[in-house]
């Protein structure tokens, strides 16, 4: 149930990418993300899909594993899938009362929901790959230079990587929740939206007063460490480019170009069911 | 300097939760010296003041009033407080809490890298401390793929890198399982004996008759201070301050009755034992000692181990309970991945109606797993279960039907409270089941008293403001108003001091006289077990390795021992007195041991 959900957790491995730089990570994440909204046609798609199934591939986290944490999102895939068939306008396809299906409609519900899968998909190889402590001070070193206007990076970051990690602590505290409370005849199943949101409430109370009580815990706990924030702290494994980050930001590059250029129309490639 | 802590008339109150500004003082002029060390333990009940203490000592809260010294240094001084942690480290109750990193190694390196400590040391001190505390091999897995035990040990080895001459453990094992327990207390006295400083808190005697001092807390003051045999030869103090003495103790005082002499120090199983075993051979060596006692005193007390404590006897009237067959239950978690694990095997069993019975087994032998399956939560992957006539695994079974009738209370039920009174909290149920008012106000009344609560005074008041014994009964009112006709308890009285825990299962014991439900107890607690089951359940890596009369369990000791179980504590002192060749009886009751152990003694040869 709750507590198969993956998405957001750490897989541990000793592969390339898992010891690429976390700074390198999280630029290239970011830049892939970016890249994704250029793309207008699915030659662009192949591209993306192609150099994504290579870094899966050296990551060595089983495809099966980040499928099956893709799974909660499922339902928003569905939901925006949907909508968009329906509610765009164009050359009328299907029509049967006030529902219409467009040629438009379909290319755009298949477009956003590839974009969507890819989006997911790229986002989760970084925290698969990426040790919540290595994504905070990746983080922290890619805000540092803003703490100069007055952005508290550290406080940023570590606020990040808190949360990941309470992640599946939380999870673990709903299903307890969930099942106490379905023991006294609760049903968050059956009845109506305004229904089921109201058989929430005895599940989000206990929930969110866990999460004060954790929260209480573990600041406690911390300021027992004497954890003072970002000033003086060291750290155990101090970031440090290899050859293998540089290697890695010249591919991350090469992919920018040839995705902008290429969505731009500008190779001798046609592109393929572009609107 | 010879004291490393010391508090000068401490006193810390803070704001009550009632409008009407009351204050609550929880130290009430504390005056107290830790030496350098030394090893003393914290008694005292829930909210005796404790927990506030060790907050104190440690910089976390100040005091309202008086001073605290960590190695001579203020802790109401700002430029020290690191210091003092430094000096003074602090390990909390709840393992996963306190835990900050997703990985092992990173959240043991979290002090030494606050401080400051360079990357090449901080290597060497967290490889040191997690040697230390034995997770050396777990160091790069995720902390939530830990045992309790192992988290705690995680804990532990986060302060050890911080290098500390003192650490404070606020109830370290109260959240663990036996094993745990044993693992982590046996690093306390390891630390202690490497010469670190070590401030126990805890609700458990036998770790206070581990320790060379011993405070009682009560109501914000220290009422008791001295050794731990001085202070569990005083046993109306010991029921003052709503706490208990070690089991060995009680053993031994029940010898003293039969004419024994055995000394005050003597306040361990251990200790126990080798003294026991002792006499014996002096006794030997000696030939018959001059007979002091009366034969006739210890016969008439003198009970068999096949005669079971009476709680079976009063078998109710009129049943109200379910009888419950489980037939070839199976159940495999994640079925098909790498990670898939068999978390009940072949399980078969009958539970007669009305029975009170005990469900034992190691962390993870599949007990839980089995209780949820008993209510639906859980659906079977192969096999049948039937409560009374009422198929639980049947396809078109209404699983409303099937929560009405089978009550689940799970481990730390207060933790799902939710509603702004007590009143309302403990109708959730009955309403769920769409009952009409009356019966749903009658039930909640009755559910609040059988819990052993005052509907009057508390009805009212939310279940967030009650003490924590108060609010884990509330949460099992909240069960009980849904009348179910098979109760199954997870470990009702888990972190309770001994007072509340007493309380609790009478309670429990109470309700199944009443109402003459089916009760099943999941408890890692032995004694509990022999006190209050007809019969009990051992799981064991997910299958059903015995069952039978609590009398017919315990006297397979070493196979319950092999399989990382406990024993009550009177089967743990023959146990113990067995493996040193003593050749003895079995005994499930303090009394039953006491007249093995004469038995044992008077023998000849």
């Amino acid at each position: 149930m709750i507590r198969d959900i993956t998405l957001g957790q750490y897989y541990t491995g000793k592969s390339v990418v898992h010891r690429l730089d976390p700074r390198l990570k999280i630029i290239g994440t970011f830049v892939y993300l970016i890249m994704l909204f250029f793309i207008k046609d699915f030659i662009g798609y192949a591209a993306v899909a192609v150099c994504l199934a290579a870094v899966t591939a050296a990551s060595r986290v089983p495809v099966k594993f980040i499928i099956k944490g893709m799974k909660p999102i499922l339902f928003i895939l569905i939901f925006t899938f949907i909508i968009n068939i329906f509610l765009y306008d164009g050359t009328i396809l299907w029509q049967w009362k006030f529902l219409t299906i467009t040629d438009e409609g379909i290319h755009q519900a298949v477009f956003i929901a590839v974009r969507l899968i890819l989006l997911i998909f790229g986002t989760s190889l970084l925290t698969y790959t990426t040790k919540p402590m290595e994504l905070t001070d990746g983080f922290e070193a890619i805000l540092r230079p803003l703490s100069r206007f007055g952005v508290p990076s550290h406080e940023i970051a570590t606020m990040m990587s808190i949360a990941l990690r309470f992640i599946p602590t939380l999870l673990l505290e709903a299903d307890k929740i969930m099942k106490a409370q379905q023991a006294r005849g609760a049903d968050f199943e059956s009845g109506n939206l305004v229904r089921r949101a109201k058989s929430m409430i005895p599940l989000l109370v206990p929930l969110f007063i866990s999460a004060f009580r954790i929260a209480q815990d573990l600041a406690s706990a911390m300021e027992a460490r004497c954890y003072r924030g970002g000033e003086g702290r060291t750290r155990l494994h101090p970031m440090k480019y290899h050859m293998r980050d540089a290697v890695g930001y010249v591919i991350l590059t090469a992919f920018a170009v040839f995705i902008f250029v290429q969505s731009r129309g500008i190779l001798p490639i046609p592109m393929i069911w572009a609107r | 300097m010879d004291n490393i802590i010391r508090t000068e008339n401490l006193n810390y109150e803070y704001e009550g939760f009632d409008n009407d500004s009351l204050t609550i003082t929880a130290l009430n002029d504390i005056n107290l010296e830790i030496k350098k060390g030394s090893f003393t333990a914290v008694l005292g009940k829930n909210g005796s003041g404790k927990s506030t203490l060790a907050k104190n000592i440690n910089g976390l809260l100040l005091p309202t009033k008086g001073v605290i010294y960590v190695n001579d240094m203020d802790t109401a001084d700002d430029g020290l407080i690191w210091e003092i942690r430094k000096t003074a480290g602090m390990v909390f109750q709840n393992p996963d809490n306190q835990i900050v990193a997703a990985i092992v190694e990173d959240d043991v390196a979290f002090g030494p890298e606050n401080i400051g400590i360079p990357a090449e040391e901080i290597r060497s001190r967290i490889d040191d401390a997690m040697k230390s505390t034995g997770i050396y091999e777990v160091r790069h897995k995720a902390p939530g793929l830990l045992s309790g035990g192992q988290k705690q040990r995680v804990a532990i080895a986060g302060v050890l890198a911080m290098k500390p001459e003192c650490i404070i453990f606020d109830e370290p094992t109260a959240m663990l399982d036996p094993k745990g327990r044993a693992e982590v207390r046996d690093i306390i006295k390891r630390l202690h004996q490497e010469g670190i400083t070590v401030l126990l808190i805890t609700h458990f005697m036998e770790e206070a008759a581990g320790a060379d001092r011993t405070i009682i807390m009560n109501n914000g003051n220290i009422i008791s201070d001295g050794t731990p045999a001085e202070i569990f030869s005083n046993t109306e103090l010991i029921e003052m301050a709503g706490l208990d003495v070690p089991a060995a103790v009680k053993i031994r005082n029940k010898l003293r009755l039969r004419g024994f002499d055995i000394p005050d120090n003597i306040i361990d199983m251990e200790g126990l034992a080798d003294f026991l075993c002792g006499m014996k051979h002096e006794r030997k060596e000696n030939g018959r000692l001059s007979e002091t006692i009366d034969i006739s005193a210890a016969n008439s007390s003198g009970l068999g181990v096949n005669e079971s404590d009476g709680s079976s006897e009063k078998q109710s009237e009129n049943c109200g309970g379910l009888s419950i067959v489980v037939e070839h239950l199976s159940c495999v978690y994640n079925k098909g991945l790498s990670d898939e694990t068999v978390a009940l095997d072949d399980v078969s069993f009958n539970i007669k109606a009305g029975e009170f019975v005990g469900l034992i087994g190691h962390t993870g032998s599949g007990k839980s797993t089995l209780i949820q399956h008993i209510n639906g939560l859980i659906k079977a992957d192969s096999g049948r279960i039937f409560a009374g006539d009422m198929e639980v695994t049947a396809e078109k079974v209404s699983m409303k039907e099937v929560r009405r009738r089978v009550g689940i209370v799970f481990q730390y039920p207060e933790y799902q409270l939710f509603e702004e009174n007590v009143e309302l909290d403990v109708a959730f149920g009955p309403k769920n089941l769409e009952l009409s008012k009356e019966e749903i106000d009658s039930r909640v009344r009755t559910a609040i008293r059988q819990a052993g609560l005052d509907f009057d005074e508390i009805a009212k008041r939310s279940p967030f403001e009650l003490s924590g014994g108060q609010k884990r009964k509330a949460a099992i009112a909240g069960v009980i108003a849904m009348k179910p006709e098979v109760l199954i308890l997870d470990e009702p009285a888990a972190g309770l001091d001994p007072q509340s825990h007493k309380e609790i299962l009478s309670m429990i014991r109470n309700l199944h006289n009443e109402t003459g439900c089916t009760v099943i107890l999941v408890s890692h607690n032995m004694n509990d077990v022999v006190q209050f089951c007809d019969k009990v359940l051992v799981m064991n890596r997910g299958k059903l390795m015995l069952s039978g009369s609590p009398a017919e369990i315990f006297r397979r000791d070493s196979l319950l021992k092999d399989s990382g179980l406990g024993l009550p504590d009177p089967g743990e002192l023959i146990y113990i007195m067995k493996k040193r060749g003593a050749d003895i009886k079995g005994a499930l009751t303090n009394e039953q041991a006491a007249k093995a152990i004469e038995d044992y003694l008077r023998s000849d040869l």
